[in-house]
């Protein structure tokens, strides 16, 4: 398929009104850009044209011509005569050009869907109070639009299997499937894991695995998202909650530097499942299985609830001024997080600063899958380097603070929730420094703390990261924190105010962006967090493009800008 | 400030003085009643009729086939207004029998009864003719916890009720019927 520069745009007639649309892009697109909702199931933006589900039914046309001479051919009062296409075609499928004459709310296209829709609720089972996609069905949706209200079916409806296994995480429902094909698409062109396939005819038809083989990639869940249906559901999500109690708060994947853009829903402070947003920069519509599965660290079992030092609980306050008093005047190796959000770096800098100490910092590296999981398995390295906590690309491990621990050039750690022990330091050399941990979860960091201050998950403060691309993108508070906590930025803000003279720190991500703003040099400076929190904004990455970044290419990475050059 | 106007009261007649005709009147009033039938009951003792369609404690119903119908779809912890409904939804298992086709049902259900007004709107929408407001109308306890109604109490105050759809026997019978695919 020949498909033109989108770029360019193009004038068509729209029910009537002529409106501009970009040469090349589909009817079931043109007419959403201009407010008319084309219902369809089959079609996705992001997945390849199937044309199987026959609901975007529009009426089409073109302006006539003699074909003799080439002329227009008018009506009697002047206008173009239009040549209509006698049946109504396929929206998904008709491509925009010059001229064209598009029809999507006509009493043609009115009968076409309801008669559709008659199809397609046949042998639909009356499973709604049960579906967990209820309430965010499509078929649900356009049912009440299209729908006759009762049903002229006076067979039996067909039974089919209610909870064929496909993976490990999703469930088929065969009875609700209306053989749309996205799933199948979808595995073959996005997760290029081709496992799935309609067997049988007619009524038989089903969708299932191939033979020996079965729906387990990481790419997974996506099936069950853009199943428009509740045929595939998500085997952990299945009958836990109805959507419309969720609460839908944007937030970012912090598993790897992708910085997938994902919706987080909780319902009264607890989350029941993460699902992506669609970014057409970063990770279109798409994530990956494993980072849909982190908001379970937030209840965990090892999470730190309380401050404790020398393993015993006592209030915020007063583990902050131990920590002020095993600081003040130390030789002090601090441990940065390329966890921690941009604004917890920058007042790590200042901490840093302030306090003369020597910055140390381990990357997460893992395996590409070329997708969405990069190889840099942590939100905000680029943040690290963006706020100027290191100048190098980090290493997998802190062999050189373990150099120095054993030289006795420091008399404290200031640790960020990285695992000290699993990054290659020897617990003999935390014995004669003082630890002090800030950090979420317990691990050997914290059994090693004389001071651990807990902090807030990802789910559970604001921020941004800075993605593999250069991308800064802000997130929300999904849910609330565990009783008495308080964020890293406060924890840091209040620190910093015990231990330097410097006045002033602020606590609020506002005001430290005011602060980054003032950073001189810095790709930050001439940024607000409002235009962050309100947009994708694209950083300029040249000044460490000689670093060795792990990632490999992968979806939009790199950005198109730089594949360019 | 309002003007204060002095009234005159009248000075009270002969019969006025007396009180006689208001003892009467009064009188006439109470011996009529000793003969007409009584209206008031002895409660606790004696308990009213309750009328079709009252609106009393909200009780989950079982089919005739003591299948429990709710499938857990929160619709009533949805819709009622004093949010006195929690539910925790659940899966039956495949292999339960009697249960065939049958793939939710709540694994908690609970009304708060210090929260309900009784305002019957869960009864209302529930797609599975499951909750019904039935004629039990006095309830009290010693404590709050008391007063949280539970899945089983619930369904011990609800007992069974006709069903008019069997729902899940008819897809059952689609079954045997040869549209099983």
């Amino acid at each position: 398929m020949i498909s033109p520069s989108k770029d360019e745009l193009v004038t068509i007639t729209l029910n009537g009104v002529e409106v501009e649309v970009p040469n090349g892009i589909n009817a079931v697109e043109a007419a959403a850009l201009h407010g008319h909702e084309v219902p369809h199931y089959c079609y996705h933006p992001k997945l390849s044209v199937a044309g199987n589900c026959r609901m975007c039914l529009v009426e089409m046309g073109t302006p006539m011509r003699d074909r003799a001479t080439g002329e227009a051919i008018l009506e009697e009062d002047g206008r173009a005569k239009i040549g209509w296409v006698p049946k109504p075609v396929i929206g998904c499928a008709t491509n925009v050009s010059e001229g064209m004459h598009l029809r999507t709310e006509s009493d043609l296209v009115n009968e076409c869907r309801e008669g559709i829709m008659e199809f397609l609720l046949v042998n639909h089972p009356l499973d709604c109070p049960i579906c967990d996609q209820a309430g965010e069905c499509r078929l649900q949706e356009f049912a009440t639009d299209y729908g006759r209200g009762y049903s002229r079916y006076v067979e039996r409806k067909n039974v089919k299997p209610k909870r064929t296994r496909l993976g490990p995480r999703v469930t088929l429902d065969d009875e609700r499937c209306i053989l749309c094909s996205r799933c199948i698409r979808f595995s073959q062109e996005v997760a290029k894991d081709d496992v799935l396939g309609f067997v049988d005819r007619g009524s038989f038809s089903t969708l299932t695995c191939f033979p020996g083989k079965e729906l387990s990639n990481n790419y997974s869940l996506n099936t069950v998202d853009i199943c428009p249906v509740g045929a595939l559901t998500s085997t952990d999500f299945r009958f836990k909650m109805r959507v419309w109690f969720l609460k839908e708060t944007n937030s970012i994947c912090s598993e790897s530097s992708a910085g997938c853009n994902t919706t987080v829903s909780s319902r009264e402070g607890i989350i029941q499942r993460i699902t992506p947003r669609r970014n057409d920069l970063v990770n279109d519509t798409w994530m990956t299985d494993s980072g849909r599965e982190l908001y379970k660290s937030v209840r965990a079992e090892n999470r730190i609830l309380r401050p404790s030092a020398g393993g015993k609980d006592l209030p915020l306050k007063d583990a902050i001024s131990q920590v002020v008093d095993s600081l003040s005047g130390k030789r002090i190796a601090v441990v940065a997080s390329c966890h921690s959000t941009v604004e917890e770096q920058v007042l790590t800098k200042r901490l840093i600063d302030s306090t003369n100490a020597r910055t140390f910092l381990r990357g997460h590296f893992g395996e590409d899958d070329g997708i969405l999981l990069s190889a840099d398995r942590s939100p905000n390295l680029r943040g690290a380097l963006v706020t100027g906590l290191i100048d190098q690309y980090p290493e997998d491990n802190l062999n050189s603070l373990n150099d120095a621990l054993s030289r006795g050039e420091f008399d404290a750690v200031f640790v960020m929730n990285e695992d000290l022990v699993a990054s290659g330091i020897n617990e003999e050399n935390l014995q004669n420094v003082t630890v002090v941990y800030l950090g979420t979860h317990s691990n050997s960091s914290s059994k090693h703390a004389d001071v651990i201050l807990p902090g807030l998950s990802v789910f559970e403060k604001g921020g941004s990261f800075i993605n593999r691309s250069f991308i800064i993108q802000a997130f929300d508070k999904s849910v609330p924190g565990p009783a008495g906590l308080q964020s890293q930025v406060t924890v840091l803000a209040e620190i910093i105010k015990h231990l330097s003279e410097e006045d002033g720190t602020p606590s609020e991500l506002d005001d430290i962006w005011g602060l980054v703003n003032n950073l001189e040099g810095s790709v930050l400076s001439s940024l607000l967090y409002s235009e962050v929190k309100k947009a994708v904004v694209q950083l300029d990455g040249s000044a460490w493009s000689h670093l060795n970044f792990v990632e490999q290419s992968a979806l939009h990475y790199p950005p198109a800008m730089l594949a360019a050059k | 400030m309002a003007k204060t106007v002095v009234l005159e009261r009248k000075p009270l007649s002969l019969s006025e003085r007396t009180y006689l005709p208001q003892i009467v009147t009064g009188l006439k009033t109470t011996f009529s009643n000793m003969f007409k039938p009584k209206v008031t009951l002895q409660y606790p003792e004696e308990r009213p009729v309750i009328p079709n369609d009252y609106r009393g404690v909200p009780t989950l119903v079982k089919d005739p086939n003591g299948r429990e119908k709710c499938v857990s779809c929160q619709l009533c912890e949805f819709v009622c207004p004093p949010k006195a409904i929690r539910i925790t939804p659940g899966s039956v298992p495949e292999d339960q029998e009697d249960r065939e086709h049958v793939e939710k049902a709540p694994q908690e259900f609970e009304i708060n009864m210090l929260r309900c007004i009784y305002c019957g709107y869960c009864q209302e929408v529930c797609p599975e003719e499951a909750i019904f407001l039935q004629e039990q109308y006095s309830s009290s306890g010693y404590s709050r916890e008391e007063m949280i109604n539970n899945k089983q109490k619930l369904y011990e105050l609800g007992g069974t009720l006709p069903d008019r759809h069997y729902k899940w026997d008819r897809k059952k019978q689609a079954e045997l019927d040869g549209n099983a695919h």
